[in-house]
């Protein structure tokens, strides 16, 4: 692959006579490069001026007290300036080892890992399950396929309003339970049901995308495996185990990484299934947003400081994800 | 490739499809009755549960009345459209329509235009700093809302860009941008390196290769990307429900919201708003979706 680039670049760099000067390595460096740069430079602009700037600013922004109170706002005509202050790592402090620190923090931070573990679990074994099964030939597979996608396909912000209906109390999942005479629970009050709904809602929205995409890995790997397996005799259960899961691996590492990512942060369904009536059954995605913006005044500094926590939560996790792939000699299809 | 009629073999009462001597059992592929059963028991429940929740939706705006969603039986005899002709008549519909366009198709354009060039770029050019370029790429990928919500918020309301489409159309640029690069990236990488070589031996500059050849090449993969950033910002929640003020700039995750306030809740309303949303994005995500999930894992399909 490297060669092929090489070859391409060193085409135009070959063509040019080499300069004297002192400063021919950075000048070659930069002729042979010059490509590249000029052809990434948009997105660099764009990174800058609209990640890393308000990216820099929210990080300064979480060393200060900032409130709706003392920012820079217009009321009527009237321009007041911002008057909040430097106040260094006290809202780190105080988030992680504050007096609330376990009913603000720690607490959401719990159900956060669980939410996000349970979540692509449940997505990934469920998606492979029907992944397996579309890839066998049988009658009518690609009508399966085109409803079992139907839950990707429309928008999230309507899947949520449908499941809301279904929830409510009186709703159509309450009936039918009641009818099997089952007990019919607070699906959108008590906390522990908040929970379990929350994580039905996001496994039902999720499952597809694991599906078509492990589909898609199982199809690409190779069918004479399948049959030298059988040869030797392997059983499904042993073809399962050292044919399909090793031929899976690289479509599966990428898609848990997405899933992850995806799911710690799912603002969405949280957001729209429960508003503000659920405290304790907010991620910490929604909780930074009620502290910014879902609350009077608003704690723009402890808000800031949440993104900040929650984004190197994150980036901890990629690190240690891709090196733990290394180790195993895999690699992530990115 | 979908339904090519296996003849079924006699029924082995279930015995999975290795357990017979080689050669002489149900080959590969090939299912036993009870399999073949069992899969599409399953697979119909699974269905049903993907379906149910969408035509419950849709069966309940037939109901003409705010709470009918709690008595769903009485709907079957008055089932009725008024709450689609209420909806298109009476509400912020259109407005709200024409605000999500305008962000989605605003936020797609300039993602995919800025994108294009630097999909190429990695995809074909190993420049010093191009690990950490990705990493940088990855990295925007997972961005909660929290993070740039409340620096935007403040740079914005200074550049009196809050209600603002174009507004919007910037913070949702700081996604769709990175997520374009990294999606064209993906697709750049399946057509052959030959072709950029013939290019370069016929004369024409990398850019020369990336306009001509290439990029007619890639519009699938530009379509993939398209659609990819338009849902995205279609179904933005957070930053759409703060940064707009007014009713009528409302896209429509947030206008949906607006049919249950603290006094009055209008299901029904709503849920007609629900469908007449899905139903156009849906079709048009069926037409595409078979590319859809190249885009995502084609380096990972292709090793």
């Amino acid at each position: 692959m490297t060669v092929v680039v090489d070859r391409a670049t060193g085409k135009r760099r070959g063509s040019r006579a080499p300069r004297p000067g002192p400063l021919q390595r950075v000048k070659r460096a930069y002729q042979k490069y010059w490509y590249a740069y000029a052809m990434t430079a948009p997105v660099v602009v764009v990174l800058g001026v609209l990640v890393l700037y308000p990216l820099l600013r929210g990080i300064y922004l979480t060393f200060t007290d900032a409130t709706s109170l003392n920012s820079a706002r217009t009321i009527g005509v009237n321009h007041i300036d911002a008057t909040y202050e430097f106040i260094g790592l006290d809202n780190y402090a105080d988030i992680l080892w504050g007096p609330t620190a376990y009913d603000r923090f720690w607490s959401h931070f719990i159900w956060t890992i669980v939410w996000t573990a349970l979540c692509v679990l449940l997505h990934y074994v469920i998606g492979l399950g029907l992944a397996l099964l579309l890839n066998q030939k049988l009658k009518g597979r690609t009508f399966y396929r085109l409803i079992l996608v139907l839950p990707w396909a429309v928008p999230t912000f309507v899947t949520v309003f449908g499941w809301r209906f279904m929830l409510a109390d009186g709703g159509i999942i309450n009936s039918m339970l009641d009818a099997v005479h089952l007990p019919s629970p607070l699906w959108l009050e008590d906390t522990f049901w908040q929970r379990t709904a929350a994580i039905m809602v996001n496994t039902w929205c999720g499952v597809p995308f694991m599906m078509v995409s492990l589909l898609g890995g199982l199809q690409s790997i190779d069918p004479v495996l399948y049959e030298a397996a059988e040869m030797d005799g392997a059983n499904a259960w042993q073809r399962f185990r050292n044919v399909t899961l090793p031929g899976l691996q690289s479509v599966s590492s990428t898609v848990v990484l997405l899933g992850v990512i995806w799911t710690f942060n799912q603002f969405a369904i949280i957001f729209l299934l429960f508003g503000d009536t659920a405290p304790d059954a907010q991620i910490l995605v929604t909780w930074a947003y009620y502290l910014g913006f879902g609350q009077q005044p608003r704690d723009y500094a402890q808000s800031a400081a949440y993104g900040v926590l929650l984004l190197s939560i994150l980036i901890v996790f990629t690190s240690v994800y891709r090196r733990w792939l290394a180790r195993n000699e895999q690699q992530l299809a990115i | 490739m979908s339904t090519t009629t296996v003849k079924t073999p006699p029924p082995v009462d279930g015995a999975p499809t290795g357990t017979a001597p080689a050669g002489k059992g149900p080959r590969r592929g090939e299912r036993s009755r009870a399999g073949a059963l069992t899969s599409h028991g399953i697979l119909s429940v699974a269905s049903l549960i993907a379906l149910f929740p969408i035509a419950w939706l849709i069966y309940l705006s037939l109901g003409p009345d705010k709470d009918d969603y709690l008595h769903p039986g009485g709907i079957l005899g008055k089932m009725t459209f008024d709450n689609y002709t209420f909806v298109l008549q009476h509400t912020p519909f259109f407005d709200w329509l024409w605000s999500t366009l305008v962000v989605s198709l605003g936020t797609t354009v300039i993602g995919v235009l800025v994108a294009a060039t630097t999909g190429y770029a990695v995809s074909r050019m190993r420049f010093p700093g191009y690990k950490k370029f990705m990493w940088v790429l990855l990295v925007t990928q997972m961005f909660p809302v929290a993070v740039l919500m409340v620096p935007m918020y403040e740079i914005l309301s200074e550049l009196q860009l809050i209600d603002n489409y174009f507004g919007l159309i910037l913070v949702y640029c700081s996604t769709a941008v990175p997520y374009c690069a990294w999606l064209l990236k993906g697709y750049f990488d399946t057509i052959p390196f030959e072709i950029d070589e013939a290019g370069r031996v016929d004369g024409l500059s990398p850019f020369g290769t990336f306009a001509r050849l290439i990029l007619p090449l890639a519009k699938p993969g530009l379509a993939v990307a398209a659609f990819y950033s338009f849902i995205t910002a279609f179904g933005e929640v957070a930053f759409a429900s703060t940064f707009m003020l007014s009713d009528t700039k409302y896209t429509f995750a947030v206008g949906l919201q607006s049919f249950v306030s603290e006094h009055d809740a209008q299901r029904n309303l709503m849920a007609a708003t629900a469908v007449l949303v899905a139903i156009p994005v849906s079709a048009f995500f069926y037409l595409v979706q078979k590319n859809l999930v190249t885009g995502l894992t084609a380096g990972g399909t292709k090793g």
